[in-house]
């Protein structure tokens, strides 16, 4: 096999900012890796380190958050309560032995189209060298 | 939970998803899908064709939900919500897969790029699986606005909401209103007095039964939502009652203390007490308090003694009050951008050398010399000035990136009014470009250049310094390709327009977004231009783009009609998206109601109870109960995993 190792991302953004500015990079025909597929949610808030583990659970290589810089989020605070959860989530899935390479988390604001890009682009190149996920990766039976 | 019979359709849009989405494969694979009763491709699905074609598939195929793959949700879902109403589905069972901004666009290879389209719209045909029918929430509306900012965007629009019949509360931080136009003496194309077009609108907003007009003013917070603002406005003492004061003068007569004058960008100086201009509305002095000796009768009390008409009251106290507004407009304005970042150009500090506004204070009757061009340093006539375009505008590498816009037009103005004071003078503009589109604006700037004698040179200029009591301008003529060399009396840099501070400032108060120059974000670049992503919070003047004045008046208008139109609704439609709790599953732990960023979490009786009214549907909540007994609507927990689910599936 010559073909190179495809990382699959989830890549959980805010409504309001993450979202927006991935629809900028869109606009401004910035290109990045298609290996993140989005799931907008309201608020980086509302993402329970629960789906972070479902995610891998369910085959992800990667975790991506993406939210509104701190002190511009739309509901007041709820990339503060973000920050804390995924701390401890990244804490968690240390403690588990995954990699810490593959949960991140980024601010990226509606006018960010470009810094968009690059944090997925950089995040498939980091995933790159790991490998498959496997440590909580659900094993199918066929 | 009966089987949904959801219709895919997949937007071609033209070839902007086509080219690099095999539209049909995604088609095919969505009518994989347990639930999926029906798919179309259409070449262009938000058309009036394929609206109709939704329309009637949905009718045909008993569709009860809808799942549109085309652009971001924030162009079409209301259209196609609206759309899936018509076909008499519920608009709330409707949902956009974005495979455009979030997929065509930015992958070229078709394989993957398919691929990754094919998981977006599983994702969100699994989500629509358990969405619900929603109502939407009506909520009241109140029947007032806020302009923030008294610069003529802000004035222009507190008229327009107030012939209405609207109330308006016009909150401006300086002492005075007017802005930016207050410092200008004539305007282009027409040359035509800036303080006579807008003296008589400032008088007309302070005279106005509707508009309740609050100067030395800031907005400290804002609450609440579309319809239903509150905000706090803290207003700062001026220790001068403006309806006793007679603004007699004899105040600043006796004042000891003197400070630059900011209102004259510092090209004079003002004493503690002071009114910014004769002009100015309210019409009254203002004392102030950082410059002051002490505000107490026993360190000076001169300008309290004197005053006659027992105006000053050194006791007078900051105010803070709460108004409920339904709609805000933000018309901030601009500052120029800061000489400190041009060494090469003197960073401010080389005498002669002035900014564009600072010109303008020049040539202005009621300015700093009575409308008489003389150089700061000796008071003389200056009998050659250098004007410099462009100045830290479109300079990506080490400055602003845009074009400022209106530079082009007031150095073509400054050099004809420098001409008209000194016919005999010689005035040289060095220019990138000449950008001179609008009205009248082409024939202005070949007015300036040929009947005006003045010497346009293309090109930049690289140094300045003092030299032989002159100031020396090192640059470039790139038509002819020799280097110039000028031993100007003035020189006057048209500096670049960025936001001003309190733009800034405002911009994180009311939590609205900016672009990455720091301008204020507007919704949609053509079809959104006077709305913030805000829904209620509307934009006008320089505070969103440089814009010249009919700009910024246009705009003004059209964000006074956008509040107008909001605010003759009885009543607004809200998003029914809130948070839900099963009390079957709540244990009554409290974690929600702490993590509430909007107060709107409660317990009763050992329960969690939303507050309808105040939930904004964020979710936090529902991140926080670790039983899963606290949801947004049609974002449930269950909803995510099962969009994971799809999203991971090979």
């Amino acid at each position: 096999m010559s073909e190179q190792y495809e990382p699959k991302i989830v890549a959980f953004l805010c409504k309001w900012c993450s979202s927006a500015g991935s629809d900028l990079a869109g606009v401004s025909r910035i290109q990045y890796p298609a290996n993140a597929t989005p799931i907008t949610v309201p608020c980086t808030g509302a993402i329970s380190p629960m789906y972070i583990l479902s995610a891998f659970n369910k085959g992800a290589d990667g975790v991506l958050v993406s939210g509104c810089h701190i002190g511009d989020c739309h509901y007041i605070e709820g990339n503060y309560l973000a920050r804390r959860k995924m701390h401890l989530t990244m804490e968690l899935l240390k403690f588990i032995g995954v990699e810490p390479d593959r949960f991140r988390m980024s601010w990226v604001s509606a006018a960010e189209g470009a810094k968009f890009a690059q944090v997925v682009t950089d995040f498939v190149n980091d995933l790159q060298p790991l490998g498959p996920q496997d440590k909580l990766k659900k094993a199918v039976s066929t | 939970m009966t089987k949904k019979r959801t219709g895919v359709f997949v937007c071609h849009c033209g070839t902007n998803i086509a080219a690099t989405v095999d539209v049909a494969k995604v088609a095919h694979e969505m009518a994989g899908e347990d639930t999926v009763a029906f798919t179309q491709e259409y070449v262009y699905m938000c058309s009036e064709p394929g609206q109709e074609s939704v329309v009637q598939a949905i009718k045909d195929n008993k569709l009860d939900s809808v799942v549109v793959t085309c652009c971001s949700p924030n162009l079409h879902e209301k259209t196609f919500r609206d759309n899936a109403q018509r076909a008499g589905i519920n608009n709330f069972t409707c949902e956009i897969a974005n495979i455009r901004e979030q997929c065509s666009w930015v992958h070229k290879d078709k394989n993957k790029g398919t691929e990754k389209a094919i998981k977006i719209s599983r994702s969100v045909v699994r989500r629509v699986n358990r969405n619900k029918p929603m109502e939407a929430i009506a909520v009241p509306v109140t029947r007032r606005a806020m302009v923030i900012g008294g610069g003529i965007a802000g004035i222009q629009a507190a008229l327009d909401i107030a012939n209405a019949g609207v109330e308006v509360i016009l909150v401006e931080k300086q002492a005075t209103i007017g802005g930016r136009m207050l410092q200008l003496s004539e305007t282009f194309p027409t040359l035509d007095c800036s303080q006579c077009v807008l003296s008589p609108k400032m008088v007309e907003v302070k005279r106005h039964p509707k508009v309740k007009l609050m100067t030395y003013s800031e907005v400290q917070e804002v609450t609440g939502s579309v319809g239903n603002f509150q905000v706090k406005v803290h207003k700062k003492p001026t220790f001068v009652d403006p309806d006793k004061c007679k603004i007699c003068d004899d105040c600043t007569v006796v004042c000891p203390v003197v400070v630059p004058n900011e209102y004259e960008l510092n090209l004079t100086s003002r004493r503690a007490i002071y009114i910014p201009y004769a002009q100015s509305i309210p019409a009254s002095y203002t004392l102030d308090e950082e410059a002051c000796l002490g505000l107490n009768p026993i360190v000076c009390g001169k300008c309290k003694d004197v005053c006659e008409a027992d105006a000053i009251n050194y006791d007078m106290l900051p105010e803070t009050v709460t108004e409920d507004v339904g709609a805000i407009v933000v018309a901030t304005g601009f500052d120029l951008y800061d000489q400190e970042n041009m060494p090469e150009l003197g960073g401010g500090k080389i005498e002669d050398v002035l900014d564009g506004l600072q010109f303008e204070r020049l040539c202005s009757a009621s300015g700093a010399t009575q409308g008489h061009i003389l150089r700061p340093s000796d008071h003389k006539e200056p009998k050659n000035v250098v004007f410099i375009q462009c100045v830290g505008s479109r300079d990506p590498a080490k400055h602003c990136a845009y074009c400022s816009k209106i530079c082009c037009m007031y150095t073509a103005k400054h050099a004809q009014l420098y001409k008209h004071h000194v016919p005999d003078g010689r005035a040289y503009v060095f220019y990138i470009d000449i950008r001179s589109g609008g009205k009248g604006y082409e024939e202005f700037v070949q007015r300036t250049m040929e009947d005006n004698d003045t010497l346009y040179l293309r090109g930049r200029v690289s140094r300045l310094y003092r030299h032989n009591g002159k100031v020396r301008v090192l640059g470039t003529d790139t038509l002819s390709g020799q280097n110039v060399e000028i031993d100007a009396d003035m020189v006057v840099l048209a500096l670049a327009m960025v936001p001003s501070k309190g733009t800034t400032e405002i911009a994180q108060v009311l939590k609205i977004g900016r672009d990455k120059d720091g301008f204020l974000a507007e919704a949609h670049p053509k079809l959104k231009p006077v709305e913030s992503v805000t829904a209620g919070i509307y934009l006008a003047g320089a505070a969103q783009a440089p814009k010249d004045i009919p700009e910024t008046v246009a705009q003004a208008g059209a964000a006074a009609a956008k509040v107008i139109a909001l605010l003759s609704q009885a009543t607004l439609s809200r998003s029914p998206l809130i948070a839900k709790v099963r009390p079957s599953h709540c244990t009554g732990c409290g974690m929600c109601v702490d993590a509430c960023p909007f107060i709107a979490i409660r317990l009763e009786n050992g329960k969690a109870v939303v507050n309808e009214a105040l939930c904004e549907g964020c979710g936090s909540c529902s991140a926080t109960c670790l039983r899963a007994a606290i949801d947004v609507k049609n974002v449930t927990q269950l909803q995510i995993h099962e969009m994971i689910e799809a999203c991971l599936a090979v």
